[in-house]
C-alpha cells in the first residue's frame, strides 16, 4: 500500500477488543484494518458504520490504546488464503501458522506478530490441463500440483465473475506460489495473471458449484450407534450437543481418525489447548489405512483456543468451513469438525453486549439463529462445474449451559442440522461410551442398515425403557417374566451394540460390513422366544450371551475367532431353545 | 510524564471517570483520597471520560480528590525474594517485609503458543488416596474442586499444598475468611512449606476491585517460576468469590448481564486464567488448582458450569470426602498405565464395585431383602469409605493400592471382582 492511497482513522473510545475510530475516507463494512500502537499494528475488523464513526474489534489484548491513536483502513476483507500447502499445518483463528508464530515470538503468542499462511518458497510441481483460447469461469481449473496423496487443482480466483479467454498457461515444472502460471483475459481484453493461490473472503461461502444436491451416501465414523442409528450423510450436517464432561471432544476425535472422508478441517474454537496437542502430538504418528500416510497429511487443524483472543475465535470457524469449501471444490469429501460452536456463539454474545445492542434470550444477539443456519448451510454435497461431487459434512460441538438442551445455541442449531447426536450426563456416569442417548438423538440420512431392522431395535429399546422405569417402582419380584425379558434384551442391546470399547483397536472401528452383520445377529436375538423357566435363569442366560457377544466385539472381522465365537454364541442361543418369532423371519428375510 | 488531574467526574460504585487525554487502555493510576492513596485501572475510554476501576472503592471518594497516571500496566515484581512473602491485590505487601520493585512483570500476558506445548504426562503425587489412586492429578493439569461453603475444601487445598510435588507453590486467596488466611499460612509454616511459597491474598474485607487482580497475579508469577525450570502448583480459592467480584464491576458499568447477572464474557475470562496451567517443553510447568463453591450445591450454576467447560475435570468434595462419583480427572489416563501395573484394574473394579454397594444400599433403605451378594457389598462399602475415602487418609499409591486389594478380599472371592486373573494371581493377599 503506497503513502499516497492510505486510508487513515483515529481511535476515540476503547472498550475491551472494541474500538470506535474516525475516519474521512472510504470505510467497508468488514474490512481489515490496523491499529498502531507502540510498535505493532493490530489486526481488527470493522463491525458496525455510523456516519464517520467505524467501530472495530480488535483480534488482540487492547492494553496500551489511547484515543488519538492511529487506524491504518487496508481495503480487504478478512480473508483466507487458497492454495496448495494447506493440508498438515496448524493455523489460529486469522490462518497464522502457529508453528510459524512460535519461531517468530516463542513461548506466548505476542500481539501484533503475524505470519503468511503457505510457504512463498516452496516449489510444486504444476501440471497445465487448460490450453490457450479455452473458455474458463470461476472455480474451474487450470492445472493441478500434487499435494501429498491429492491431486490439488489451480483454479481461476472465485471472485472473477465472468468468463475469461486463457492467453497463456505456462508449461509443466516447478512453480513456487509467486510464480505467474496463467494468464487469462475478461471480454475487453484485459490480462490478469493467476498465480497458484489467491484470496476468498471468509464470510462468503464459495458457491462455484453447478448445482447442490441431496446429500444420500452415508459417512462412515464406524460408531455404530452412529452409523447404524442415527448416521450422517456426506454433505450433510449434525451436532453434538452435551453437559462437560460427557465426551463431546473424545467422539469428534474418534470421527476426525475414522471418518470416510478425503480431508477433515478440526477448527478447535474456543476448547482448551492441551487438546489441541494431543491432536499435534498424536496424528503425525497414525497411519491412515486409507492412504497409507501419517493422518496429519489430509487434516488442517485451526486452533483457537479459550484463552486466545476472543474476535478471532469469531474468525476461526469461518476460516475453517471456507478451507473446507476450497477443498471440496476439487471434488474431494470434506469433513469440518467445529468444537465449540457455542464458544463461538459467546464470542457473539460478548461482541455484541459491547456494541450495546438490544439482547435476546439469555444476552444472545438477536442474529444468533440466522448466523448458526448460514453456518451450517455452507455444508452441502455439490455437483462441480466439471461434473465430478464434492461434499462438505459440519459436525458442531454444542456446549449448553448446565446440561440443558433448551438454551439458545442448541435450539437455535436443532433447527437447522441433518442429525442431532444428545450427549446425556447418565450415560457418560455410567461409563458408557459413546455417551449419545438413543432416547432422544434423531437423524434424517440413510442408515447403513435396513430401516425396518433399525425400527425394530427401536421398539425393543424404548418397550425395554419403559419396563426399566416401571421395574423400579415395583421392584423385579412384581415384573412378569416376559418383560422381564425384554428389559434384558434392551441392556443387551445397549451393551453389545450401542457401546463401544474405545480403548480396543477393533471394537472402536466397528466397520460398515461388519454392522450389516452383526445387527442381523442381534435382530436373531432380539426377535426370539426362549425356553427360559424364571428370572434367574433368564438373568444368567443373557449375561453370559451379552459377554459371549462382547468378546465377538473384539474379534477381527471375519477371522477364524470371529467364526467360533459367532458358532458358541449360535450354540447358547440353541441351548435355550431360541426360536425367532414372525416378525423377526420376515425382517431377517427382506435381505437375506 | 505523569499526568495528574483533580476533578472527577462521576463516581459510581468502584468506578470513577476523569476528563483526561492521552491515556492508556489498562494503564494505572493512583488516586489520593483522605483515607491514602489507591491504585486504580483504566478499563474504558470514550473520547476524553476515562473510566477508572478503583481498587480500594469508590467510599469516600472526593469530586476534588487527586488522579495521577502512571502510565505503566498493572505489574507485579518477580524474583526469588518473593518466596516465603504475602501480597494483598495491589501487589503489596501484606507482611511487614519490604516493598518488591525489582524485575517487574506485566500481569495477564498472552497465551502460550498451542505448539509449544507438551502433552501432559507426569504423575503428582499428593498422598490422597482418592486422588492419587482413582483421580490422578498430572502435572499441569488444570481442575477445581467443587464444593458447597462449609465443607473442609482449605483443609484439602493445605493439604495437598504440603504433600504435592512442587518446587513452588503460589497461593491465590480471594475473598478469604481471615481465619482461612491465617489457617493457610500457620499451616505451611509448620509444615516447612513457607519457603517455596509465595501469597497473593485478597479476604473478604478487602476492597472487591483487588479480588480481580488475584489471580492474574499469581500466575503471572507462577508462569516466571515456570519459565525457570520450576514445577509450580498454583493453589486458587475461591474462583467463585473471583467471578462474583467481575459481575459486580460489570453490572456497576451496565453492561448487558447473560445468566444470573454474570457478565457474557464470564468463559473467556475464567478461561484466560485456566489456561495458564502449562507443561513447557525442556522447562518448568504450572498446574492449577482451584475452588469453586457451588451455591445451593447446583453445579448448574454458571460458575461451576463454565468451569467445567474449561477445566480437566473436577474433584467433587461432598459430606468432607472426596466423591468418586461426579468427580474426574481427564488426564488421569496420561499417567495410570504407567504407574504399577495393577493400578487401572484395581480402579475399574473397586469404582465398579462401590457403585454396585450404592445400589443395594439404596435397595435396603426402600426394604427390599438382601441377598448373600448384597451383604457382601454393604461390607465392602463401609470398608471403601473408612480405608480409602476418608480425607484423614494418607497414603502413597502404592500402599493405597495394597489396602485396595485387602479390603476386597477381606469382603469377596478372586472371581468375584471382575478382575483379570493374572492380576488377581499376583495381588491377592494371602490370608
Amino acid at each position: 500500500m503506497t503513502e499516497t492511497t492510505q486510508n487513515l482513522g483515529k481511535v476515540i473510545s476503547v472498550n475491551g477488543n472494541l474500538l470506535s475510530v474516525e475516519f474521512s475516507g472510504k470505510v467497508s463494512m468488514n474490512e481489515i484494518c490496523y491499529v498502531k500502537v507502540d510498535d505493532n499494528a493490530l489486526k481488527s475488523e470493522v463491525i458496525r458504520i455510523r456516519g464517520n464513526v467505524a467501530q472495530i474489534q480488535v483480534y488482540e489484548m487492547t492494553n496500551g490504546i489511547k484515543c488519538g491513536d492511529t487506524v491504518e483502513f487496508t481495503g480487504d476483507m478478512l480473508s483466507a488464503e487458497l492454495g496448495p500447502g494447506l493440508l498438515g499445518q496448524i493455523f489460529d483463528g486469522l490462518q497464522n501458522p502457529l508453528p510459524l508464530l512460535a519461531e517468530k515470538a516463542g513461548w506466548f503468542l505476542e500481539r501484533g506478530i503475524y505470519a503468511g499462511a503457505l510457504d512463498t518458497e516452496r516449489k510444486w510441481e504444476f501440471t497445465p490441463t487448460a490450453k490457450a483460447g479455452d473458455k474458463v469461469r470461476a472455480g474451474e481449473y487450470v492445472g493441478t500440483v500434487p499435494e501429498g496423496f491429492f491431486t490439488h487443482k489451480i483454479f481461476v480466483p472465485f471472485y472473477l465473475l465472468d468468463t475469461y479467454t486463457v492467453k497463456s498457461v505456462a508449461e509443466k515444472g516447478e512453480y513456487t506460489l509467486k510464480d505467474t502460471i496463467a494468464v487469462i483475459t475478461d471480454e475487453f481484453g484485459n490480462e490478469i495473471p493467476l498465480t497458484l493461490s489467491f484470496k476468498w473472503p471468509v464470510k462468503r461461502a464459495i458457491n462455484c458449484y453447478t448445482e447442490r444436491l441431496a446429500p444420500e451416501e452415508t459417512m462412515e465414523t464406524k460408531v455404530r450407534l452412529i452409523d447404524s442409528f442415527f448416521p450422517v450423510a456426506k454433505g450433510g450436517t449434525y451436532c453434538i450437543p452435551g453437559p462437560f464432561g460427557a465426551g463431546k471432544t473424545v467422539l469428534q476425535h474418534t470421527t476426525s481418525r475414522n471418518a470416510d472422508v478425503d480431508i477433515v478441517i478440526i477448527a478447535a474454537c474456543g476448547e482448551r489447548a492441551g487438546e489441541v496437542v494431543e491432536t499435534i502430538t498424536e496424528f503425525p504418528e497414525i497411519i491412515d489405512p486409507r492412504t497409507d500416510r501419517s493422518l496429519m497429511e489430509r487434516t488442517i487443524i485451526i486452533c483457537n483456543t479459550s484463552s486466545m483472543p476472543v474476535a478471532s475465535r469469531e474468525a476461526s470457524v469461518y476460516t475453517s468451513v471456507t478451507l473446507a469449501e476450497y477443498y471440496r471444490q476439487m471434488g474431494l469429501n470434506v469433513l469440518l469438525l467445529a468444537d465449540s460452536t457455542s464458544r463461538w456463539a459467546q464470542a457473539l454474545r460478548e461482541m455484541s453486549g459491547r456494541l450495546e445492542e438490544i439482547p435476546g434470550e439469555e444476552a444472545f444477539p438477536a442474529y444468533l439463529e440466522s448466523y448458526i443456519a448460514a453456518f451450517y448451510e455452507r455444508a452441502g454435497y455439490v455437483r462441480l462445474p466439471d461434473g465430478s461431487k464434492g461434499s462438505v459434512t459440519i459436525g458442531g460441538t454444542v456446549s449448553p449451559a448446565g446440561g440443558n438442551f433448551e438454551e439458545p445455541v442448541t435450539q437455535a442449531t436443532l433447527k437447522v442440522v441433518g442429525a442431532f447426536h444428545g450427549l446425556s450426563r447418565e450415560r457418560s456416569d455410567a461409563r458408557k461410551y459413546p455417551a449419545i442417548d438413543p432416547m432422544i438423538s434423531w437423524s434424517k440420512y440413510g442408515s447403513v442398515i435396513d430401516a425396518n431392522k433399525i425400527d425394530f431395535c427401536k421398539e425393543v429399546m424404548l418397550h425395554g425403557d419403559e419396563i426399566e422405569s416401571m421395574m423400579k417402582v415395583i421392584g423385579e419380584d412384581g415384573t412378569s417374566l416376559e418383560d422381564f425379558i425384554i428389559y434384558l434384551k434392551e441392556e443387551m442391546l445397549d451393551a453389545v451394540y450401542f457401546q463401544q470399547n474405545s480403548f480396543d483397536e477393533v471394537d472402536a472401528n466397528c466397520q460398515k460390513d461388519r454392522q450389516i452383520y452383526v445387527i442381523d445377529k442381534l435382530v436373531g436375538i432380539l426377535g426370539s422366544d426362549f425356553e427360559l423357566k424364571d428370572r434367574d435363569s433368564a438373568r444368567t442366560f443373557f449375561n453370559r450371551l451379552r459377554q459371549k457377544f462382547i468378546d465377538w466385539n473384539y474379534t477381527v472381522f471375519k477371522s477364524d475367532d470371529f467364526y467360533k465365537l459367532e458358532k458358541e454364541i449360535d450354540k447358547l442361543y440353541e441351548e435355550c431353545g431360541g426360536k425367532l418369532t414372525q416378525r423377526a423371519q420376515e425382517l431377517l428375510k427382506v435381505v437375506g | 510524564m505523569n499526568k495528574v488531574f483533580n476533578r472527577i467526574e462521576s463516581i459510581i460504585g468502584n468506578v470513577i471517570t476523569v476528563r483526561a487525554t492521552g491515556v492508556k487502555y489498562n494503564e494505572l493510576a493512583q488516586i489520593t483520597t483522605r483515607f491514602g492513596k489507591s491504585l486504580a485501572q483504566v478499563n474504558k475510554i470514550d473520547g476524553d471520560i476515562i473510566s477508572l476501576q478503583v481498587f480500594a472503592g469508590g467510599q469516600g471518594v472526593s469530586t476534588g480528590d487527586e488522579v495521577r497516571f502512571l502510565g505503566s500496566e498493572m505489574r507485579v515484581s518477580f524474583s526469588e525474594d518473593l518466596l516465603g512473602r504475602i501480597f494483598n491485590g495491589s501487589g503489596e505487601p501484606r507482611d511487614n517485609g519490604p516493598a518488591l520493585t525489582d524485575n517487574m512483570t506485566t500481569i495477564g500476558r498472552p497465551s502460550v503458543n498451542p505448539t509449544k506445548r507438551i502433552l501432559a504426562n507426569r504423575m503428582l503425587r499428593t498422598n490422597i488416596p482418592m486422588i492419587d489412586m482413582f483421580n490422578t492429578l498430572v502435572v499441569s493439569q488444570k481442575l477445581p474442586i467443587f464444593s458447597i461453603s462449609g465443607e473442609p475444601y482449605n483443609q484439602l487445598l493445605a493439604r495437598i499444598a504440603l504433600q504435592a510435588e512442587a518446587d513452588v507453590i503460589v497461593l491465590g486467596g480471594m475473598g478469604l475468611k481471615y481465619d482461612d488466611f491465617l489457617y493457610f499460612k500457620n499451616t505451611l509454616a509448620d509444615g516447612g512449606a513457607l519457603s517455596k511459597t509465595v501469597m497473593f491474598i485478597h479476604t473478604a474485607a478487602d476492597p472487591t476491585v483487588e479480588c480481580m487482580m488475584i489471580p492474574d497475579m499469581a500466575l503471572a508469577v507462577a508462569e516466571q517460576f515456570a519459565l525457570q525450570d520450576k514445577d509450580v502448583l498454583v493453589l486458587l480459592t475461591d474462583m467463585t468469590n473471583f467471578a462474583d467480584a467481575m459481575k459486580e464491576i460489570a453490572i456497576t458499568q451496565e453492561q448487558v448481564p447473560s445468566n444470573r447477572g454474570y457478565p457474557g464474557d464470564l468463559y473467556s475470562q475464567l478461561a484466560s486464567r485456566y489456561e495458564k496451567a502449562v507443561d513447557f517443553a525442556n522447562s518448568g510447568s504450572v498446574t492449577v488448582l482451584g475452588v469453586t463453591t457451588m451455591p445451593g450445591d447446583d453445579v448448574t450454576h454458571p460458575v461451576p458450569d463454565n468451569t467445567g467447560y474449561i477445566t480437566e475435570g473436577q474433584y467433587y468434595l461432598k459430606g468432607g470426602r472426596i466423591e468418586p462419583f461426579g468427580s474426574l480427572s481427564r488426564l488421569k489416563q496420561n499417567v495410570n498405565g504407567k504407574t504399577r501395573k495393577d493400578h487401572r484394574a484395581l480402579m475399574d473394579a473397586m469404582i465398579r464395585m462401590y457403585s454396585a454397594y450404592k445400589d443395594t444400599l439404596e435397595k435396603k433403605n426402600m426394604g427390599f431383602m438382601m441377598s448373600r451378594w448384597d451383604e457382601k457389598l454393604l461390607k465392602y462399602g463401609e470398608l471403601f469409605e473408612e480405608r480409602l475415602m476418608d480425607l484423614s487418609v494418607n497414603l502413597s499409591l502404592e500402599d493405597a493400592l495394597n489396602v485396595g486389594w485387602e479390603i476386597l478380599a477381606e469382603c469377596f472371592e478372586k472371581d468375584e471382582t471382575g478382575i483379570k486373573s493374572e492380576l488377581t494371581d499376583e495381588f491377592w493377599p494371602v490370608k
